[in-house]
C-alpha cells in the first residue's frame, strides 16, 4: 500500500469492486479498502438478482449461481397465491463467491485490494478531499487520492464526512432480518414474497431457494412501523407458522434504504455508489444489479476525470447524470409505486390477489399485478404504465 | 445522564441505526458500534429501527 493513488474506493461490495475495476480499466491507479477481514463475508443480502440486470454488466458464472429462478409467487395476507412465470427471470446468488470474484476481477484489472482496512476519516487539503485516514494492521495511515469513492453501504460515512446529506428517513429504511436455513420445503426455482401487516408491515417477507432444500428466509419492516415488535420477532413468528421444520444455519440483520437516489451523489473529489447513494430498487430492496450498473458508470467517469485533471464536483456530476439517464427515472417511478403499494391495506391486497388468481396464468404479469393493486389510484397507475410500457 | 446503550452480543453490526441517525453520532468500526454520547440527542430513532432490539435508552439514575 503506497501513500498516493488516483482513486480510493471504500467498501468492497458489488458497487465498490465494480467501480474500482472500471476506474482501473480506464487507466487510474486504484486502491480498494474493505473493513472486514474477507470480501463477501458476512452476507447481508437475500441474494436475488434479475438476469437482465446481471448481464448488463457481467456474464454470469456458474459458480455464482445457487438457484435459477423462473417464477415469483406472491402470497396475500389471507394466503391466496399468485404466480408470475418468467423463463430465465434471474438467480439466487452465492454472494460470498460472487463478491469475492468481483474483487478478484478488480485485482486482475490492476486494483490494489486491502481487507481489514478500516477508513475512519477523510484527508482535507485547501478545503478539498485529498484522501482517507485508514487503520490497517494496527497502523493509522494517511493515504492520498484525487478521488474517494464511498461504496460503504447503508451506514455510509464517506458521504457525510464530505458534507453530503446521506441520512435515510425512518419511513424509507427497511429494517431486515434473515436466516439461511436448511429443510425448507419449497419449489427450487421459485422466489416467494409474502405480504401483510401481520407478516411484515410496510415491507414483505421473502423465501429465496438456494438449492438442496436451503433457502434465505427473511423480512423487512418499514421504519414507520418500528416499535416494540422487532423484525426479528416477526421473523420468528413467520418461521414458526410457515416453516416449522426449517433448521437455521446462519442469521443476519441489515437495513435497506428503499428511498429515492440521494439528491447529491458527488462532491469535489468524492463519489457515492450503491446503498451509500440509495440506489437499491425501492420496491424490492434489491440492490445488486443497480450497484453493478452504477459502479460501472462511477468507475469509468472517475478514470476520465483523472485523465482530464479535473475532479471537481462539476466534472464528477457526469456520473450522476449518466446514472439518472440509465436508471434514475425508473428508480424514481419505482419509489412512487412503492409509496402506493405499501399504503394498501390487507383487505386491498387480498382483493387484488383474488382478482389476479382468476386470470389465466399466462396473463399474470408484474404490470398487471401493480395495475390491479392500484386500480383505485389512477395517478399511480399512470406511473406503472410508464415504467412497464416504456 | 440518560444515554443509549448497546446490548453487546445482540448487536449484529448491521449499520441500520447509523443510516437513520440524524446527527451522525454513531460509527461502525470493524468490531463494534460506537455512539458519541456528546453528540447524541436521545431521539431514539436507532432504538426504534434496530432489527434485533440491540439498543435501549438507559435512564442514568438507575445505572
Amino acid at each position: 500500500m503506497d501513500d498516493r493513488y488516483d482513486v480510493i474506493v471504500v467498501g468492497a461490495g458489488p458497487a465498490g469492486s465494480t467501480a474500482a475495476r472500471f476506474a482501473a480499466l480506464g487507466g487510474a491507479r486504484v486502491l480498494l479498502l474493505e473493513k472486514d477481514r474477507e470480501v463477501g463475508i458476512p452476507v447481508r443480502c437475500a441474494e436475488g438478482i434479475g438476469d437482465e440486470g446481471l448481464r448488463s454488466v457481467l456474464e454470469p458464472r456458474e459458480r455464482w449461481i445457487a438457484a435459477r429462478i423462473d417464477a415469483a409467487e406472491l402470497v396475500a395476507p389471507d394466503g391466496t397465491r399468485v404466480r408470475l412465470s418468467y423463463p430465465s427471470a434471474g438467480y439466487v446468488l452465492h454472494r460470498k463467491i460472487f463478491d469475492y470474484d468481483l474483487a478478484q476481477m478488480a485485482a486482475e484489472a490492476g486494483v490494489e485490494v486491502r481487507t481489514k482496512a478500516y477508513v475512519h476519516g477523510l484527508l482535507w487539503e485547501d478545503g478539498r478531499v485529498a484522501g482517507v485516514r485508514v487503520l490497517h494492521l494496527g497502523e493509522d495511515r494517511a493515504i492520498r487520492a484525487q478521488i474517494v469513492i464511498g461504496a460503504d453501504g447503508v451506514e455510509s460515512r464517506v458521504g457525510r464526512w464530505a458534507g453530503l446529506n446521506t441520512v435515510t428517513s425512518m419511513h424509507d429504511m427497511e429494517a431486515c432480518v434473515q436466516v439461511t436455513a436448511s429443510r425448507v420445503e419449497v419449489e427450487p426455482n421459485v422466489c416467494y414474497f409474502y405480504f401483510g401487516k401481520e407478516v411484515a408491515p410496510g415491507g414483505y417477507a421473502w423465501v429465496f431457494p438456494k438449492g438442496d432444500g436451503v433457502a434465505n428466509i427473511g423480512l423487512g419492516v418499514s421504519g414507520d412501523y418500528s416499535g416494540r415488535k422487532k423484525p426479528i420477532a416477526y421473523l420468528r413468528q413467520f418461521l414458526a407458522e410457515r416453516f416449522p421444520k426449517a433448521s437455521i444455519l446462519t442469521w443476519v440483520a441489515g437495513g435497506v434504504p428503499c428511498a429515492p437516489t440521494l439528491k447529491e451523489i458527488v462532491a469535489d473529489g468524492v463519489m457515492l455508489v450503491g446503498d451509500a447513494a440509495h440506489q437499491a430498487n425501492p420496491i424490492s430492496g434489491g440492490g445488486i444489479a443497480t450497484a453493478l450498473i452504477a459502479g460501472k458508470i462511477c468507475g469509468r467517469v472517475a478514470a476520465e476525470a483523472i485523465r482530464d485533471g479535473d475532479v471537481s464536483k462539476k466534472r464528477l456530476a457526469q456520473y450522476a447524470k449518466e446514472w439518472h439517464k440509465a436508471e434514475g427515472k425508473t428508480h424514481e417511478r419505482f419509489y412512487r409505486i412503492k409509496e402506493g403499494v405499501y399504503r394498501l391495506s390487507d383487505e386491498d391486497l387480498n382483493r387484488t390477489a383474488h382478482m389476479l388468481a382468476q386470470l389465466p396464468p399466462e396473463e399474470i404479469t408484474i404490470t398487471r399485478v401493480f395495475r390491479t393493486a392500484l386500480f383505485r389510484e389512477p395517478r399511480l397507475l399512470l406511473e406503472v404504465a410508464k415504467v412497464f410500457v416504456g | 445522564m440518560n444515554r443509549i446503550v448497546i446490548r453487546e452480543g445482540v448487536c449484529d453490526l448491521c449499520g441500520t441505526c447509523v443510516g437513520v441517525c440524524p446527527v451522525d453520532c454513531m460509527e461502525l468500526t470493524e468490531t463494534r458500534l460506537h455512539i458519541d454520547a456528546d453528540r447524541c440527542i436521545l431521539c431514539e430513532m436507532c432504538v426504534e429501527i434496530c432489527p434485533v432490539d440491540a439498543l435501549e435508552l438507559c435512564d442514568g439514575r438507575s445505572v
